[in-house]
């Protein structure tokens, strides 16, 4: 007879996880559930292919972007802590946690940590910085040493995006564009600060939040 | 001596029972009505526990169970929405928030890979393997469950492992028989009589209560039965209530006899492997059966694979050229009683019928539904389409586009690259994307 994956969600680490995400008893225990269904091998943990057997995050543009985000430096499997960690970055802010902890971490649902998720989606090689380096791979590496005009070095998340429907002057220009607007101390290059800064009217609480059930 | 002679007369005693109780009646077709009383104390055990729960739970702590309600409340607006966008609006660094959502949103839940397996109940059936969510609760609940255990295990399961193992044999034996006879009206008589008698004997070895509704729309002789596929005891299930012609691929083993059996009496169409991927052959030769209009009905499964009876998925159009009539039938199980669906990726076919024996009841109903045809300028698709939502409204089942083929396979790159070109299209407008020649 088949059987259940046997490693059951143990009260202490329902507690640290409640802690560090600020989700709910209830909610953590369905995430859960979601968490052994997703894991096929039964292993405790979650690889790259488990998240690729979902359909619509399959078709997602942004899909491996979106799914690298759950895996930390070079490694290739998260557990459920991991997990929790990313999810909880969509939480809804309440209103009743602005003023809580404040000599406490910062919760990791804040604006600042929701705007450092993006961030992170678009910065491919981890330095901080959204360059052109991080641009259209091989046309970018036969061009002579001549400045480009600092492109964005999203053009690559770009691509991803548009797929095959855009040209590259015409992406260049977007991307071009974009870099302009938001470089202030003309490095050429996208900043987390200067990311902030073009951001500031966005309403990224609603944008990134997902509306959890108890 | 005394031991082994007692254990003639208990089995002696046992079978009797059965074919007094059980084989008779179903020749004939005729209910002594012990299943109904099964049934009704099996019910008001169910609603007593459901009680206790909810009571038991109410003191302890207010852990409500949601399983009927998702995690999380999807955003359903459209890509236009999403992104605050008009047509031709530029690229901002924020459009990356609407995908990312839509991302993760799936990660938590998706429509999709939730029908590859069991459905959760809202109320405990004291069935230890549906025991997801729902916690110790009083001891008089835990007593009613052994109970409950002791009475699947040992006095449920032997009677229906008997009763499956005389069905089986009797068909094979009895569809033999049948066999040597030449082509005439009594070979068909007996080999329906076969055919329902065995079917009939196979569903109460699994405790089945099949409510037919409609049956003024049975499919008739010369069309093509269509129906949404939770496992493989559907077939039971039809079969029990009029002959069909089987259409599938050659097994080896004991579904392997069975098959060879069956198409002694009455002809079936089984393929070989390798034949099945030709789709061309196997429309032909389904068109020729179908053309006397004196053959029995064709039986198809057209999501092609298992669901788990709370959705329908994509029909494939193969079934719906072949021309002919279409008699769509609906066919939906009570999670309750057990659970019917068939995870094929977990559970190998032995294991799936042992569980399926020692749950309380199957419990379905099925529904008949008219009649229906190609209309003009609808192609197969459209008419495949069609006939899905009837089957999805008539169940009460939700509707899916997604291909059941996703349980095993990888999702097709045509829709990642309609998603691209939604979101080209909005940041630069229709005129200036990139022709495909380029």
């Amino acid at each position: 007879m088949g059987s259940r994956a046997s490693t059951l969600l143990r009260d202490e680490e329902l507690e640290e996880i409640k802690k560090e995400t600020g989700f709910s008893h209830s909610q953590i225990t369905r995430l859960y559930s979601r968490f052994t269904s997703l894991d096929k091998g039964e292993n405790g943990t979650l690889s790259r292919e488990d998240f690729q057997r979902i359909p619509e995050l399959a078709i997602n543009p942004l899909g491996d972007r979106i799914i690298n985000a759950f895996f930390p430096e070079g490694e290739d499997q998260v557990n459920f802590r991991g997990f929790m960690r990313t999810l909880a970055h969509f939480r809804p802010i309440e209103d009743n946690e602005k003023s809580k902890d404040v000599n406490g971490p910062e919760p990791l649902n804040s604006r600042s940590n929701k705007l450092h998720f993006a961030f992170r989606l678009y910065d491919l090689d981890k330095d901080d910085k959204i360059s052109r380096d991080e641009l259209l791979q091989g046309k970018a590496q036969l061009l002579p040493v001549e400045d480009r005009g600092g492109r964005l070095g999203q053009c690559k998340v770009l691509r991803m995006m548009v797929g095959v429907n855009i040209s590259d002057e015409q992406l260049g220009s977007i991307a071009d564009r974009t870099i302009q607007e938001a470089d202030q101390d003309g490095d050429s290059a996208i900043s987390f600060t200067e990311f902030v800064k073009v951001l500031e009217k966005v309403d990224v609480e609603q944008k990134m939040s997902i509306r959890f059930l108890h | 001596m005394d031991g082994t002679e007692l254990a003639g007369q208990i089995l002696y005693t046992w079978l009797t029972l059965v074919f007094g109780l059980i084989l008779l009646p179903s020749a004939f077709g005729v209910s002594l009505g012990i299943s109904e009383i099964y049934m009704k104390i099996l019910v008001k055990t169910l609603e007593w526990a459901t009680l206790r729960i909810e009571t038991g739970v109410a003191k302890q702590s207010a852990l409500k169970n949601s399983a009927s309600v998702g995690i999380i409340q999807r955003d359903e607006s459209p890509m236009e929405k999403g992104l605050s966008g008009l047509r031709g609006r530029d690229f901002e660094l924020s459009d990356v928030f609407y995908f990312s959502k839509k991302g993760l949103e799936a990660i938590v839940e998706d429509e999709v890979t939730q029908r590859f397996s069991s459905e959760e109940l809202v109320s405990w059936n004291l069935l230890t393997r549906t025991n997801v969510n729902f916690q110790y609760v009083s001891p008089r609940l835990t007593a009613v469950w052994v109970l409950g255990v002791i009475v699947r295990y040992c006095v449920l399961l032997p009677l229906r492992l008997t009763l499956a193992f005389i069905g089986i044999s009797l068909f094979v034996i009895g569809t033999t028989l049948v066999g040597q006879l030449p082509r005439n009206r009594l070979k068909n008589l007996l080999s329906e009589l076969v055919h329902l008698t065995c079917c009939r004997i196979c569903v109460r070895a699994l405790s089945g209560t099949i409510h037919y509704h409609n049956r003024q729309y049975r499919p008739q002789k010369g069309g093509i039965c269509v129906a949404n596929h939770t496992s493989p005891i559907d077939v039971l299930i039809l079969t029990t209530d009029g002959c069909y012609t089987m259409v599938g691929q050659v097994h080896g083993g004991l579904m392997g006899i069975i098959q060879r059996a069956m198409v002694k009496a009455c002809p079936h169409v089984w393929f070989e492997r390798s034949e099945m991927k030709d789709r061309h052959l196997v429309i032909k030769r389904l068109k020729e059966h179908i053309a006397h209009k004196k053959e029995l009905p064709i039986l198809i499964f057209p999501e092609g694979t298992c669901i788990n009876n709370t959705s329908v998925m994509m029909f494939k159009k193969g079934s719906f050229e072949i021309g002919g009539t279409i008699h769509p039938v609906a066919i939906k199980y009570n999670p309750q009683f057990g659970d019917a669906f068939w995870n094929s990726s977990k559970y190998n076919i032995v294991s799936y019928l042992l569980r399926v024996m020692t749950s309380w009841a199957i419990v379905c109903d099925v529904w008949y539904m008219p009649p229906m045809t190609r209309e003009e300028g609808e192609d197969a698709v459209q008419f495949a389409n069609r006939v899905k939502s009837a089957i999805a409204v008539q169940g009460g089942l939700t509707e899916l586009p997604w291909d059941g083929g996703l349980k095993r396979a990888k999702v097709k790159d045509a829709f990642k690259e309609e998603q691209q070109k939604n979101y080209s299209k909005m940041i630069v407008g229709n005129g200036s994307l990139k022709s495909e020649l380029d």
